[in-house]
């Protein structure tokens, strides 16, 4: 099995994981009710665990251990989406981001519950039950704001046409794709992106919100390979605080 | 050497003494992470997180190597997903310890194919279905907040997962 195409494919799987969930995380104490404040901390918290579960299997396979993955790289040694690093702005965005991302997260555990790599294998399993929430809850809040106000409307249909090409970023090919698609570790970007548009559309179509055609869409492409916007080095500065101010500090 | 006298069941007793530190009434083998208990050269024993992001495992993990000690056993403990953890393995007992606790149990995985059913969780105290989902996220990981219309208080669920 080709590990150079694995590790690929787990640390751009863990960084979304990690930067989202840290940006997840702001809004705890800011949420714009309680319920959405201990929402937004409780998805912070998930996938701050998923990264971990996937930093750990990069270092079962030889990568270094999952704190030093998480807070020693700086920002062009990381393979987010530039979607995931996207300052949270209002709440509109916020929910907006989480609806295109998990909805693709789901798609791609339960794509890899299937995975011929038995450790991301195992770990899909687990992770699609709890994708179920998330998407839910998601679910619920864009169809019940997606229709409910002309302001609630206007606002997530502004937000939904600034995210689209950023969330399409999330599909950019990787050199390995017909790697791991041979080797049955995974679909591909191309096959997922197929799956969550449609998936999109089918909570969208539910709204009075309009999804822009496709194709007058560009990808926002580079994240993968470590072109970030000029917003993920303040979030590490700030995501690495205590360990650069006292490396053996345990919290 | 292990003495004589330990066996897989004798290494459960023990572990009914190590609770979970978030639901002090429910131990670890009722709440169903204890995925297997092998007697080799040494006492090892298998766990898996109910949420992979579960923040108590480590605080787990370790109560289970001191609880397994004061018997004057040691023992390895690997936390891994090879038998996933779902709500359907709270024992029976668990499930009521859970709902003496004042947590509504999780409903039967297969009960539901939609979350949907969610919607109407039973209440603990009055047993009524009368219930509404405030936030299918809680306090922890794992537990939802309902509200109960009858009693008019709110009160939480054990996820089903």
């Amino acid at each position: 099995m080709n590990h150079e195409a694995i590790k690929e494919l787990l640390y751009k799987m863990a960084d979304d994981q990690l930067i989202l969930g840290h940006r997840n995380s702001e809004w705890t104490g800011f949420g714009p009710l309680l319920e959405e404040d201990i929402a937004f901390s409780s998805m912070a918290q998930d996938k701050i665990g998923h990264s971990l579960a996937l930093y750990t299997i990069l270092h079962e396979l030889g990568e270094q251990d999952p704190d030093t993955i998480a807070f020693t790289r700086n920002a062009d040694q990381f393979h987010n989406t530039v979607f995931t690093e996207l300052p949270n702005a209002e709440y509109d965005f916020s929910l907006i981001r989480h609806f295109l991302y998990d909805t693709s997260e789901a798609l791609r555990f339960e794509i890899l519950s299937q995975s011929s790599f038995e450790p991301l294998a195992q770990l899909a399993i687990k992770v699609r039950g709890e994708l179920r929430y998330h998407t839910m809850h998601a679910n619920t809040w864009i169809k019940q704001l997606g229709s409910a106000t002309e302001e609630s409307i206007s606002k997530l249909q502004k937000s939904l046409e600034y995210a689209l090409p950023y969330a399409l970023g999330l599909f950019e090919p990787s050199l390995y794709e017909s790697k791991l698609i041979n080797e049955k570790v995974f679909e591909g970007e191309k096959a997922l992106e197929e799956k969550w548009k449609k998936k999109v559309e089918e909570v969208i179509a539910q709204t009075q919100l309009q999804l822009p055609n496709w194709k007058t869409l560009t990808p926002h492409y580079g994240g993968r390979i470590g072109k970030h916007s000029e917003h993920l080095q303040p979030l590490l500065d700030e995501m690495s605080e205590v360990l650069r101010i006292d490396p053996t500090a345990e919290w | 050497m292990i003495p004589e006298a330990v066996t897989i069941e004798k290494i459960y007793q023990w572990l009914e003494e190590v609770k979970d530190p978030e639901i002090p009434v429910l131990s670890l083998v009722d709440l169903g992470v204890i995925t297997n208990v092998f007697i080799e050269e040494k006492v090892k024993i298998e766990m898996t997180p109910t949420f992979v992001g579960c923040p108590a495992i480590d605080y787990m993990k370790n109560d289970i190597i001191d609880t397994l000690r004061k018997h004057g056993q040691e023992a390895e403990v690997e936390v891994t997903f090879r038998k996933p953890w779902s709500s359907d393995l709270i024992s029976e007992k668990g499930k009521i310890a859970l709902k003496k606790y004042g947590l509504a149990p999780p409903p039967d995985r297969k009960l539901f194919t939609d979350l949907e059913i969610l919607e109407n969780a039973e209440c603990p105290r009055c047993n009524q279905t009368n219930t509404e989902l405030k936030n299918p996220f809680g306090p922890t990981l794992c537990r939802a907040i309902y509200y109960c219309n009858d009693c008019k208080e709110a009160f939480e669920q054990f996820k089903p997962v």
